[in-house]
């Protein structure tokens, strides 16, 4: 810092293109060509009441939605220029590079270090030495170590909700991900635990893109920079955060972040 | 008649219910106990049982048992465990998962008999093989089979799916998931399920009679070499268990001293299986506090 170099302008780079993705879920049509655009470095939060599709929307990012049996999409969701709906994507080289954390801690019933070595390991790190880095890096990077240093070894259920869901992310970027998908990461938390995870998502976002789907709209405002609006599947308006809570362009989305209906 | 006199006529109904339950239960088991304990001693429990006089013992036979139900495990659980991540995990909802199912249902509710005389079509004319250990615990591994499949593929399917949708979000595949994530997890109700299935295999009769048959060869137990026939470890030898035995001496036993011999060995399974399930639950619990413990 400190140096007058002049910023170059900033060239917003894009993650994910997504184009006309249609998705059903048997016959029934769940999202409705939604074309999206998740930019690097930002948070973006999606939201919309429920049932509107926004969880729908995350999990095809990374492709867990094809866990879902009668699941069909159309359309194109580009990441790093290739559409993940045409080409044959490697699913584990996919989910390396976006990482996901789920609305409810789903630490694994193992150690604290097990938890966080367990995506690196079997990505092939095999040097302890190595992966006690990476153990300590991740840690630290969602301010858990202070925490847990002096008990890697005990059993990760024994954390406090928030501890778990903070342990959740590390075990996400272990792996070294470009993105981060939160699924609601903090419906189940208390406001404190709620707070650290937001403080957190602001630090992350540094080295990583972070889509957040939220329900609680204060979240989105005091943490993203862009927020989508969905409703019945489709997408209202996307926009730069402040204006979508300040001045947004259509009625519905006016509507619902003034709390009139959602 | 007002809810709530009908509520207290319900409640006592079903107090009774369960109280005749329980007493039925006690009742036999205190039964088999009271008349079989003073017969167990080391003795026993050691000797070889005898065809004319009285004071044999059941030893061979409880030695057979064991072997077979160990040999059935061996068979069953490798098959139970793949059959069950098949049915868990692999299968696609659909015409040919349904007929699967319904084929592992019709397997678990055939009549042990059954198994029995297929048991000796397969595994001892077929073969050639005669009345034999191996026999047997195939015949077993038949009437297990479809139970171990049941245990394995429910103990997966109750393993948390954030557990797994937590693991193929980090880009493991789905093997590894089930390797790593779903089967250390599912292991201590699999480990129950495999314990109370051996009680119901180490008390199975039926399918024995025709398959490992109602003798046993004069055994030597110094002699561990498995393909002798007088070792306990040959498995083409033909092997009548401690239940088997207890219908032999009752039908056709030309010893005295029948009644003892049956009451002991009846006490001896009753004891063996309330062992095995003591022990399940026991390890089942055990195991599930190591895996999950919080301290």
């Amino acid at each position: 810092m400190g140096q007058a170099i002049a910023t170059p302008p900033a060239v917003e780079k894009s993650v994910f293109d997504i184009k006309n993705l249609n998705l059903w879920y048997g016959k029934n049509l769940a999202l409705k060509d939604i074309d999206f655009t998740i930019y690097n470095n930002e948070i973006t939060a999606i939201i919309g009441p429920s049932g509107c599709g926004k969880s729908t929307f995350i999990k095809t990012l990374n492709l867990m939605i094809q866990n879902i049996p009668g699941v069909r999409m159309s359309g194109e969701i580009n990441y790093e220029h290739t559409n993940l709906l045409n080409d044959r994507v490697d699913l584990v080289d996919l989910r390396k590079k976006v990482g996901m954390v789920f609305q409810k801690a789903n630490p694994f019933p193992k150690s604290i270090y097990e938890n966080v070595a367990y995506g690196p390991k079997i990505h092939g790190v095999k040097k302890k030495g190595k992966l006690d880095e990476i153990v300590e890096r991740s840690l630290r990077d969602v301010f858990l170590w202070d925490e847990v240093k002096d008990r890697l070894n005990t059993s990760a259920l024994g954390l406090s909700g928030g501890q778990q869901q903070r342990l959740c992310i590390a075990r996400a970027i272990a792996t070294k991900p470009d993105v981060i998908l939160m699924d609601e990461p903090t419906s189940a938390l208390d406001p404190i635990s709620t707070i650290k995870i937001e403080e957190l998502a602001l630090e992350l976002k540094k080295n990583y893109s972070i889509v957040m789907v939220t329900h609680n709209m204060q979240q989105a405002a005091r943490v993203s920079d862009r927020t989508a609006f969905f409703l019945m599947g489709e997408l209202i308006e996307y926009d730069q955060t402040s204006k979508i809570f300040s001045a947004p362009s259509d009625k519905r989305t006016e509507d619902y972040v003034t709390g009139r209906f959602g | 008649m007002n809810s709530k006199v009908a509520d207290r006529i319900a409640t006592t109904i079903f107090y009774l219910i369960a109280a005749t339950i329980v007493t039925v239960l006690v009742g036999l088991l205190g039964y088999i106990l009271f008349h079989g304990f003073s017969k167990l001693n080391i003795d026993f429990l050691t000797s070889p049982s005898s065809s004319f006089r009285a004071g044999g013992g059941i030893g061979n036979q409880l030695f057979n048992s064991f072997y077979i139900l160990f040999l059935t495990m061996v068979f069953t659980v490798p098959l139970g465990l793949g059959g069950g991540i098949y049915m868990a995990e692999y299968a696609r909802p659909g015409r040919l998962t349904n007929a699967i199912r319904t084929c592992i249902e019709v397997l678990a509710s055939l009549p042990s008999i059954v198994i029995g005389m297929f048991g000796l079509l397969m595994f001892v004319n077929l073969t050639g093989w005669g009345y034999s250990i191996l026999g047997g615990a195939l015949a077993l591994t038949v009437f297990n089979l479809p139970v171990m499949v049941r245990v394995c593929e429910d103990a997966l399917r109750t393993v948390a799916r954030d557990q797994k949708e937590a693991s193929l979000a980090l880009g493991i595949t789905h093997w590894h998931t089930i390797k790593t994530v779903l089967l250390p997890a599912a292991f201590p109700s699999i480990l129950t399920g495999a314990i109370l299935a051996s009680g119901r295999v180490f008390g199975e009769a039926a399918a024995l009679l025709f398959t490992a048959g109602l003798t046993t060869p004069t055994l030597d137990f110094s002699n561990w070499n498995p393909f002798d026939s007088t070792s306990p470890l040959n498995i083409f030898r033909p092997a009548e268990t401690l239940a088997v035995h207890i219908w032999a001496v009752n039908t056709q036993g030309l010893i005295p001293d029948v009644r003892e011999v049956a009451d002991g060995s009846s006490a001896v399974l009753i004891i063996s299986v309330l062992l095995f399930n003591l022990l399940a639950r026991w390890i089942g619990s055990v195991v599930h506090k190591k895996i999950t413990a919080s301290k």
